[in-house]
Formats: C-alpha cells, sequence, structure tokens
C-alpha cells in the first residue's frame, strides 16, 4: 500500500475508539466492547431476548439472542492482510451461531440476523421453550406484552412436533405479598433470580431441580416481600410473576401508557401510568438512567388507588353561610365570591399554606395570588421520612426543590402560620393540595375557628370538610406541569386521564382566581392557556429555570441546579459501570 | 401466607427412612463448622460459596443424606444462601435428600451394563433386599429396606463399561456381576452386620 492510499476504515475507527461491524450486510462504527446485542438493537436490527437485561449480569441461558457472526480469516504466520475495494477484509461466516448478549462487537466482525443459521436456531430455541409452556394465553396477564408470544408469532414455527405430556409444576405460587409465579409459563431466564441478588441484594430466589424439572422458586419460610419485588413482574419475560394487584383486572393492549413522573417522593421515578377511559389500572417504571434506572418501589407503584376513589371531590363546595353545610355550586360564581372574599380579607390575617405535590406552574400561580393579595405568610409542608437507600428519598414531597425554586420555601415558617392560627392573629386560611390536619399539624378545631378557609384539594380530607370553600383540583394523573426532583432535574408530568366529574387541573383554579381578583394586573400567567404557556412564563422570570421549555425538559427531563444530593441506587449503578 | 406446592415443600421438609437409625442425627457441632471452615479456606476470599459442593459431600457422608435442618447450616458455612444451596442438592442426583440404608447398593442402568444383564440384575437385587422395583421412581429414585439395612438405586455409568454389569456397594465396586455373584456380596455385607 502507498502512502497515499486513504486511510482504512479499522484505522479510521480505532482513532475513535470505536470497531467496524458489518451488521446485515452494513457497515456501522460501535465503541469497543459493545455487546452485539446492544449494537445490533442500537442500529435498529432486532435481536430478540429473554435473558438479557442492560441492568443485570450475562446470563446467556435462554440461547434466543442467537446471531450467526464472521470474522475476517486467521493468518498464516508472516502473512499480510489484505483488503477489498473498500477497505474492509472479507468476513467468514462461522458455521454455527452464537450468543449476542454475552459476545462482544470486534473489529470487521460481521453479523447476519436474517440468514437461515439464524432462522433455524431462533425456530429451534422456541421449540424447546414452548414443550413445557402451557399456552394459557388466553388466561394469562402477560398475554399482549409477552415476549414468548411475541417471538413465537415473529420467528417460531406454525407447528409444533411435541406430543409428549408436558411436565407439570406449580401454579398461582404465592411467592410473595404482591406477585404471584406460576413455574409452568417460566422460561427460566433468571432475571428475578439476577435482580433479587443484584440489585436488591436479597438472594431470596433460586432454581431448583434439573432439567424440565427446573423452576424458580422462593425457600420455604422466606418470601419475596422487598418493597422492590414487583419489578420481577417487569422484567420477567413471560408471564411467569405476575402482579397480584394487577392480575386478572385488564388486558394489556386495552390500556393507554401515558410517561409521567412518580409523586410520592423527591426522587421522581419515572413511571408509565396505564389507564384505560378514565381508570387508572396500575403503573410501571419508565427507564430513567439518571433517575431511577429501570425500577421503582412497590410502594410507590400501588399508590395510585386514591385517583379513581369515591371520596374524591369533583364539584366545587361551597357554604353560604358559617353554620350551613357545604353545598355543591357551579364553578364561575364559586370563583367569583371567593375572589370577593379574598379581596375583602386583610392581608396581615390571611396565610397560604400551599404544598410541595403541586407543580411548579400551580406554585408559581399560588405565589402569584399571594403577592397580589399582599399576603406575606405563605409556606409548604415540609415531609422529611426515611430514605430507603435505594429509589426513596428522604423528602416525601415530590417537589420541594421546586418550592425553593419559584417561592424561596422550604417549610421553615409554617410554624408562625401555625401559632398565628392557634392564636388567632391568622383569621383567613388558603390551603392549596394539603390536609392540614395531617403533616402540618393544625387541629380541626382552630380551623373551624378561622373566618374564611378556602380549599382546593382532589380528596375530601378533614381540612375540606372544615372548609368555607372547596375547589377540586385533580390527582398527579390527570395534570399536565413540571417538578424538580432532590437531584435538581425538572421533569413532566403528563395528563393520562382527563380531570374527574368537575374537577379542574389546579393551574387552571389559580389562573381563573388570579384573574377574578385582579383583573388585568397579573399578567401573562394568569392569561396563560396552558400548564406549558405557564412555564414559560416562569422560565423567563425564574433565574434557574432560563432556558427551559416543555419541549427541551422532555421525557427523561432536565438537570437545571446542582443541590449535592443525589439517589443512592443510581450512585451505585454508576459504580458499578 | 405462602402457598407451597409439593415441589417447594419438598426444599424443606425431610423424607422418613428406615435407614436413619444408622447414621447419626445432623447437629452443626463446632467441630462441623472447623471442618466446613477447612474446605471455605481453600477457596480465595469473596469466592468462599465455591466450598458448597465440598461441604454438601462432607455432610451427606457423615449424615447419609442432607437434611432440611442443614440445609441452611451449609449456607451459612459458605456465605450464601438456603435457596441457593437447595438448588445445588435438588440439581445433582448424586446428592440425596432421604438417608440410605446401612448398605447403599447403586446398579448401572447406563446402556452397555443395562444389555449385559444390569436392567435383571436390579430387579433380582431388589428382591433380594427385600424391596419393589416400583418404589423407584423419578421423584424417589433410591428405595430403603424396611430393616434400614439395604438401600437401591439405579445410577448413570459407574465408568467401567468394558466389564458390565457393574454394582456399587457404599464405595466399592463390583464388576462383571451375576445373581450368584452378589448374592455372596450381600451375604458378606449381611455378616459384617
Amino acid at each position: 500500500m502507498s502512502p497515499e492510499q486513504p486511510i482504512l476504515p479499522k484505522d479510521a475507527a480505532a482513532a475513535e475508539g470505536k470497531v467496524n461491524v458489518q451488521i446485515n450486510g452494513t457497515w456501522y462504527r460501535f465503541p469497543k466492547g459493545t455487546r452485539i446485542a446492544d449494537a445490533c438493537n442500537s442500529v435498529g436490527v432486532h435481536v430478540p431476548c429473554f435473558c438479557y437485561h442492560t441492568k443485570l449480569s450475562v446470563a446467556g441461558s435462554c440461547r434466543m439472542c442467537l446471531v450467526e457472526q464472521g470474522m475476517p480469516p486467521r493468518l498464516a504466520p508472516g502473512a499480510i492482510p489484505t483488503y477489498n475495494e473498500d477497505g474492509y477484509q472479507t468476513i467468514q461466516w462461522m458455521p454455527r451461531a452464537v450468543v449476542a448478549c454475552a459476545n462482544t462487537v470486534a473489529e470487521n466482525m460481521g453479523i447476519r440476523t436474517n440468514g437461515t443459521v439464524c432462522t433455524q436456531a431462533r425456530r429451534a430455541v422456541l421449540e424447546f421453550l414452548l414443550t413445557n409452556h402451557p399456552l394459557d394465553c388466553p388466561i394469562c396477564d402477560q398475554a399482549g406484552e409477552c415476549k414468548l408470544q411475541e417471538y413465537t408469532a415473529d420467528y417460531g414455527s406454525p407447528t409444533h412436533r411435541f406430543t409428549e405430556a408436558k411436565i407439570k409444576k406449580g401454579k398461582h405460587i404465592e411467592i410473595g405479598p404482591r406477585v404471584n409465579l406460576d413455574q409452568e409459563r417460566c422460561v427460566l431466564c433468571r432475571r428475578c433470580v439476577r435482580f433479587m441478588k443484584e440489585v436488591v441484594g436479597e438472594e431470596v430466589l433460586g432454581v431448583v431441580g434439573r432439567g424440565g424439572h427446573n423452576a424458580i422458586a422462593c425457600y420455604p419460610g422466606k418470601t419475596l416481600d422487598s418493597n422492590y419485588s414487583m419489578n420481577v413482574v417487569d422484567i420477567c419475560p413471560v408471564g411467569a410473576m405476575t402482579s397480584r394487584d394487577f392480575r386478572f383486572r385488564m388486558r394489556v393492549w386495552f390500556l393507554k401508557s401515558t410517561p409521567t413522573i412518580d409523586v410520592n417522593c423527591g426522587t421522581g421515578t419515572n413511571i408509565y401510568v396505564w389507564s384505560r377511559e378514565q381508570q387508572v389500572y396500575r403503573i410501571t417504571p419508565r427507564q430513567n438512567d439518571d433517575v431511577n434506572s429501570c425500577w421503582m418501589p412497590d410502594s410507590h407503584r400501588l399508590n395510585y388507588r386514591y385517583i379513581n376513589s369515591e371520596s374524591r371531590l369533583l364539584t366545587p363546595l361551597m357554604k353560604t353561610d358559617a353554620q350551613a353545610p357545604q353545598r355543591a355550586a357551579a364553578w364561575e360564581p364559586v370563583v367569583k365570591a371567593v375572589a370577593e372574599q379574598l379581596r375583602l380579607c386583610s392581608p396581615e390575617q390571611t396565610a397560604f399554606i400551599v404544598s410541595a405535590r403541586l407543580t411548579n406552574e400551580e406554585l408559581f400561580l399560588a405565589g402569584n395570588l399571594a403577592q397580589l393579595l399582599g399576603v406575606e405568610a405563605l409556606d409548604i409542608v415540609p415531609r422529611r421520612g426515611e430514605g430507603d437507600g435505594m429509589l426513596i428519598s428522604s423528602d416525601h414531597n415530590p417537589n420541594s426543590m421546586g418550592a425553593q425554586i419559584v417561592l424561596h420555601k422550604d417549610g421553615s415558617t409554617l410554624d408562625d402560620i401555625r401559632r398565628g392560627i392557634k392564636l388567632g392573629k391568622i383569621r383567613n386560611l388558603v390551603v392549596l393540595g394539603e390536609d392540614v390536619t395531617a403533616e402540618a399539624a393544625i387541629p380541626s378545631e382552630h380551623l373551624v375557628k378561622l373566618d374564611y378557609l378556602l380549599v382546593m384539594d382532589h380528596t375530601e380530607s378533614a381540612t375540606t370538610r372544615a372548609a368555607d370553600v372547596v375547589l377540586p383540583g385533580v390527582t398527579f394523573a390527570e395534570r399536565y406541569g413540571t417538578m424538580v426532583n432532590v437531584a435538581g432535574r425538572i421533569q413532566r408530568l403528563n395528563r393520562a386521564i382527563d380531570p374527574l366529574g368537575g374537577a379542574k387541573a389546579d393551574w387552571e383554579i389559580l389562573a381563573a382566581l388570579l384573574r377574578e381578583c385582579c383583573g388585568d394586573l397579573p399578567g401573562a400567567a394568569a392569561h396563560a392557556t396552558s400548564a406549558q404557556e405557564v412555564l414559560n412564563v416562569m422560565a423567563a422570570q425564574i433565574e434557574e429555570l432560563g432556558g427551559v421549555s416543555w419541549a427541551s425538559i422532555g421525557n427523561q427531563g432536565q438537570q437545571i441546579i446542582d443541590t449535592g444530593v443525589s439517589i443512592p441506587l443510581i450512585d451505585r449503578e454508576k459504580a458499578n459501570k | 401466607m405462602i402457598e407451597l406446592t409439593d415441589d417447594i415443600c419438598a426444599l424443606a421438609k425431610d423424607v422418613p427412612s428406615p435407614g436413619e437409625k444408622f447414621y447419626p442425627v445432623f447437629e452443626p457441632t463446632p467441630e462441623l463448622a472447623a471442618e466446613a471452615h477447612g474446605y471455605v479456606t481453600m477457596y480465595p476470599e469473596g469466592r468462599e460459596q465455591s466450598a458448597v459442593l465440598p461441604i454438601i459431600h462432607m455432610v451427606q457422608e457423615k449424615f447419609g443424606f442432607i437434611s432440611a435442618r442443614s440445609i441452611p447450616w451449609i449456607a451459612e458455612m459458605c456465605k450464601s444462601t438456603p435457596i441457593h444451596v437447595a438448588g445445588i442438592v435438588s440439581f445433582y442426583p448424586g446428592i440425596r435428600r432421604k438417608c440410605p440404608g446401612k448398605w447403599h447398593i447403586r446398579v448401572c442402568h447406563t446402556i452397555a451394563c443395562a444389555m449385559s444383564g444390569g436392567e435383571d440384575l436390579l430387579k433380582f437385587i431388589c428382591g433380594k433386599i427385600g424391596v419393589k422395583p416400583e418404589e423407584m421412581t423419578e421423584a424417589e429414585p433410591m428405595a430403603v429396606s424396611a430393616d434400614g439395612l439395604w438401600s437401591i438405586e439405579a445410577v448413570e455409568c459407574l465408568a467401567h463399561c468394558g466389564f458390565g454389569p457393574n454394582v456399587m456397594v457404599n464405595d466399592t465396586l463390583y464388576s462383571q456381576v451375576t445373581p450368584e455373584k452378589i448374592d455372596e456380596v450381600l451375604e458378606d455385607y449381611r455378616r459384617r452386620d
């Protein structure tokens, strides 16, 4: 080769720390050490996997990811490699397939997933997996999102040759308080075993038996009772592990999944809310490597029943007289009456208690309202608790950081408000999204003594019962908005279901109040037609939110400030990389 | 709370056997722990789990079988978990979950031995020691005689295929065994009693 010749692809790739790999006839470049399965999937060549999970160790046990692999011929001693016109060496294909999950890419490697070798290998693997599979898809919860079902449709044989009796194993075993096990449906990928060992660190699951009698089991007397146990339901590629909460409640193909975030703690775990019509059926984690990896705690996952609960507030309630009972009312007169009343209140005798469970947009509008009324006593209700060293933050409010950024409040003046109410200095109270008789520890007797109590919340509580006016807000599943997690990442909430009954999104209520109270004064935020517009107004006014927009946040969130707080599970995952 | 199927239950339940009177009952003594520790130290730090098989063999040799009580102890010894040990115990047919008789007879039924008379031999020995061949099932391959003296099991290759049929009594291998020869062998063991 003369020096004028262009550099070979292998040298060009090596300069970037990458290697050239041919996948189904096309050349790509991947970083060294990339697994073949990841490489193929990243360029849209689907490699089916049961046992391989990017967050777990490689088992290589299912053999579903078999691909045809080739390398340039091994050189005889002293021989010089020859390159084709395109600068690559000729690939010699291996006669047998290799697993794509346990092998990494190499320079000038060839991968074929569409040849006979691969097709036959996949068909044979599926035939073996199906020999003892009960084929009870019509009553299986996993049907519709089952990898075995999908791969059999895509790569399997339309007929089967197995006529012998199937091996019977355990069915509907209550392996834990929230998880059921069906050993017959299991394909023995051991994802659940590895998850419990590697991520949770409680090795309660294992494989017992031999050959066809192999089965996943818990040691007698132990249960799969970790607060992360339901993640095995998500990672189980088949219907072997099923959620006892979701079992037989809905076929998954009827459900709509909405990407949003969890509001049970400051971590802001990324989730999907699965709903049909106006009903939420389940919550599953959504991958975000900077927040929750692929996991979420069971306690947060199962805390969704309140969305469709009987005690939701579906219409505005108003007392016509201090002693009269609350009566249902229409929005417009209620907003007018509230605005009128708020204008009459003396600012010194008025306080706002807002929830750090509200979105930034709602906090911003609440702040504007207090400011325009001249009210200075405003604070959030802090919720400090125990973190679990994994994904549950010690801050049990989902948006404390947002409250600090938007309102500069952290709950430190709540005591003053509480004392003011007790001593009768505060005569009027506006409560947004809180039951103040709970964590804020304001007894109902004190609330009753107030001249005016305005409450906005989604569910009936001791506070709403004591209120003069109740404005029905919505739960996290019904609203758009943004929150900032403990690590300083702003994330989006999306609407999974429409506001139930006559309830309205909290930001909408607050914007209407602002308009009604102050006419044209309050500026752009009160006239916003969506939460996104409120965000734009905030972004223009608040330094930390500079440049932030609904689009820039995206589904994965956007780091806006450095709080110095990190999420333990993510720290561990990054350290192990 | 947990609904135990037969398969899972079997992990923590001992099958009673008449052979138990010839073996000591498993007791986790300090001496036993010291012996187990000896195996653990043969492996590098962090790989204590590698000692699980030697310890299982040690327990089986001393107590005849792996009892439900010994599984958590073994797990503790090699820093493993009961489910991991149970997985290993249930995987190997050579690791027993039921106590054998004082004399444990293994009859090879791999092809060379089976064809040279091993199959008939198995039935013959069953008759001699007073167990029914049907007692040997897939789930429970070992049959123990009512007096606990004998147990019998059909096993895979004993690695002496040129001289079949092969029979092993405890750790002694007998080759080219005929009904007459095994009669003598069994009589010999009976006299040792």
